[in-house]
């Protein structure tokens, strides 16, 4: 094997206290490659995203990304994965740009200023980059969060419910950005109740029910 | 009535190692209990025997076999009971701490339900002793509160332990609860002496600490033995508490043994 | 991986962002301002128009007013750290966990000095109070003190503002934790309206600082657990 598989999830369980929210679960994901997370409400795809993204971690059980335990090697993975999840992490005080631009200084992002802007504009919030993110609506904070995400290329793309709140034309444009992503070498996790746009876009499907692993990976 | 004598028959001198004799015991059954897990079944048994048998014997003790204080009377007496019982929730607190600090560098529930135990054991301990310190200063010093530094100390150290166990009560998650009370506990513990110190500072008319050696000995020995009951009864009370939050604890999180089968639905 | 320099860089960009906010949602501030001012008002009502017991005890109301309006502060700080999960979002960017708290801690002390400095004048008029010692030396002291209270008004404002009865919570755990810092804080302050003949002043502000060393310290090394979810 030359290269680390991006994810290797080993016998995986979280608790919250007394319910399993991910039971005994192991997969890998190969590097560039695109997986499908399918399941109901509280079936445990949050969770997982969670972990994978390192904001969390399991009770049981070891996940490494591209060879790195996500426990010990939190610092440095944070800066390869990033989360798109159902909170904004948006400062709702803060402009939009304001928002962007706290990340981009944070992350090291070289030319913060021109950076913000080319993706405000690449989401189409241009004109709103002064308003904070309090006076935005539900779909436009979405879109400040893909740009927010997008800041820094990551190697692996955590997409949590990125289609909800948005209208056709955003959710064509999200389409769009997870095969530019794809392309770009970069690997994707994406959980959707839109089953079919989710399997024209990626290449593997894990099904999950009560934290548990259901039917063979494809 | 006898007064501040220091010559005793030598039936009474040997008579006043006994507490010496029954701490060593305490402590060397709180050290088998500690180390030995089977032998829990006995050990706390036979600390709340001694424990229970040595308090029935301290009212004797304390009220009429010692002679009166010098200079307090009668009153000085409530310190057999006073003084001890600050002791012990400061060991408890201790204890507390202990098991924070040691929570915080491996998780453990035992060491979780050992803070909680502890605190509230702790807190139970120190609330009899500030009681009687009111109660005591009250015909010595002519009120119940005088901001003195110890008393003071003891009062604030409540209030901290008790916001201990109240947030505690409101985390329903028990892996935060156990991370962010240790956090609580470390910080409380750390600001017991720095509390002490401003306190001091900031005014202080109590009793400098008595030396052993200034004291009638039978003095000493009545509050070494008085010391003594209390430490196996709070062994026992934080120990019997531990049991009750293990218990808790084994309700609310599913233990890593009971780990869900591979694959499947439930 | 994370030195020195990482960490100071990510707790300036955090103070930033929380100057930033606060700068933004100046009724907020404006709000706590008249807040202390009632305060100081109110102790006065309390305890009579007896304008020498107020002078006299005018350092202890004034910090009373400033801890009364730092609990409000402490708490509206993690309150926009948890709305969105914003908290979690920055230490995913990365941030040093220890960074953060080097941020809010000292974000919190600046907004808690300027509101000490702003309510300051109104102080000295409702109270008559004379600085004998000097106003460079009194807002030099103020500040310190707000450091005093706002590294371990940081931690538990964390802790708090994740558990319920998080308005109770706070005040609960944070005023006897404070209070050698405010016995401290009281007593300094009452010096330089007083007068220091005796030269404590000195013993007082060092007792201070060592507090604060300790309390800063302590909440360097165990802030990473409150927020780190392992």
């Amino acid at each position: 094997m030359s290269q680390p598989a991006a994810i290797e999830v080993v016998d995986v369980s979280k608790r919250f206290g007394p319910r399993w929210a991910v039971a005994r679960l192991t997969f890998t994901l190969a590097t560039g490659r695109a997986l499908l997370l399918t399941g109901h409400n509280g079936s445990g795809k949050t969770t997982l995203l969670r972990m994978l993204a390192t904001a969390t971690f399991p009770t049981a059980g070891h996940i490494r990304l591209f060879g790195q335990e996500t426990r010990a090697e939190r610092a440095a993975l944070r800066d390869e994965v990033a989360l798109l999840s159902h909170a904004s992490f948006l400062y709702e005080d803060l402009s939009a740009e304001q928002n962007l631009t706290l990340v981009a200084r944070l992350r090291g992002v070289p030319q913060a200023k021109a950076a913000v802007a080319a993706l405000l504009d690449k989401v189409g919030l241009t004109t709103r980059s002064d308003s904070p993110a309090r006076h935005f609506s539900a779909g436009m904070r979405k879109r400040l969060a893909i740009a927010r995400l997008l800041l820094k290329r990551p190697k692996l793309a955590l997409l949590d419910e990125p289609f909800g709140e948005l209208d056709p034309a955003g959710i064509r444009q999200m389409e769009a950005l997870i095969r530019e992503l794809k392309d770009g070498g970069t690997g994707v996790v994406l959980a959707t109740h839109l089953v079919e746009q989710g399997q024209s876009l990626t290449d593997e499907r894990l099904h999950l029910e009560n934290g548990r692993a259901v039917g063979a990976q494809a | 009535m006898r007064h501040w004598t220091l010559t005793y028959s030598s039936q009474t001198q040997a008579l006043l190692w006994l507490p010496m004799i029954l701490l060593a015991l305490v402590l060397a059954l709180i050290g088998v209990h500690v180390f030995d897990p089977k032998a829990r079944r006995w050990t706390w048994k036979a600390l709340a025997v001694i424990g229970v048998g040595m308090a029935v014997g301290q009212p004797f003790l304390a009220l009429s076999w010692v002679p009166p204080e010098k200079y307090m009377g009668d009153t000085g007496r409530i310190l057999y009971v006073h003084v001890p019982q600050v002791w012990m929730a400061l060991i408890a607190l201790t204890l507390n701490f202990g098991a924070s600090l040691a929570f915080l560098l491996k998780k453990s529930w035992v060491s979780d339900a050992l803070a909680e135990a502890s605190a509230e054991v702790g807190v139970l301990f120190g609330a009899v002793g500030v009681t009687l310190g009111a109660l005591w200063a009250k015909p010595t010093w002519g009120a119940y509160w005088t901001w003195d530094a110890r008393l003071t100390t003891a009062a604030i150290l409540l209030v901290v332990y008790s916001g201990y166990l109240a947030l505690r009560k409101f985390i329903e998650d028990p892996e935060k609860r156990a991370t962010w009370s240790a956090v609580v506990g470390i910080f409380a513990a750390v600001d017991i002496p720095v509390l002490w110190f401003s306190v001091k500072w900031w005014r202080s008319m109590h009793q400098t600490q008595s030396n052993p050696s200034t004291v009638d000995p039978l003095m000493t020995a009545v509050l070494r033995y008085s010391a003594t009951a209390f430490l196996a009864l709070l062994a026992v009370f934080i120990y019997q508490r531990f049991l009750v939050a293990s218990a808790k604890r084994n309700e609310e999180v599913a233990l890593p043994e009971a780990l869900p089968a591979v694959g499947g639905t439930p | 991986m994370s030195g020195h320099p990482k960490i100071l860089a990510g707790a300036f960009e955090v103070l930033r962002k929380d100057l930033l906010i606060e700068w933004r949602t100046r009724a907020r501030l404006n709000a706590l301002i008249f807040f202390s001012l009632a305060t100081l008002l109110l102790f006065s009502f309390a305890l009579g128009p007896d304008s020498e017991l107020l002078r006299k005890n005018a350092a202890g109301y004034y910090w009373l007013g400033i801890l009364m309006a730092s609990v409000l502060s402490l708490g509206e700080s993690f309150r926009i750290e948890t709305e969105n999960l914003a908290l979690d979002g920055l230490r995913l960017i990365p941030t040093d966990p220890r960074a953060v708290f080097l941020g809010k801690a000292f974000g919190n002390a600046v907004m808690l000095w300027l509101l000490s400095l702003i309510v300051l004048p109104v102080m000295v008029a409702l109270y008559d109070v004379t600085i004998r010692e000097g106003v460079a030396q009194l807002a030099g002291l103020l500040f310190l003190g707000c450091l005093g209270i706002s590294a371990p008004g940081t931690v538990y404002a964390a802790i708090a503002s994740n558990a319920r009865a998080r308005d109770v919570l706070l005040p609960l755990l944070l005023f006897p934790v404070l209070l050698p810092s405010l016995l401290a804080s009281v007593k300094a302050t009452g010096l330089i309206f007083e007068g220091d003949p005796m030269l404590q002043l000195r013993s007082w502000v060092g007792l201070l600082a060592s507090f604060n060393v300790l309390y800063w310290g302590l909440g360097f090394v165990l802030f990473p657990k409150i927020i780190e979810d392992d």
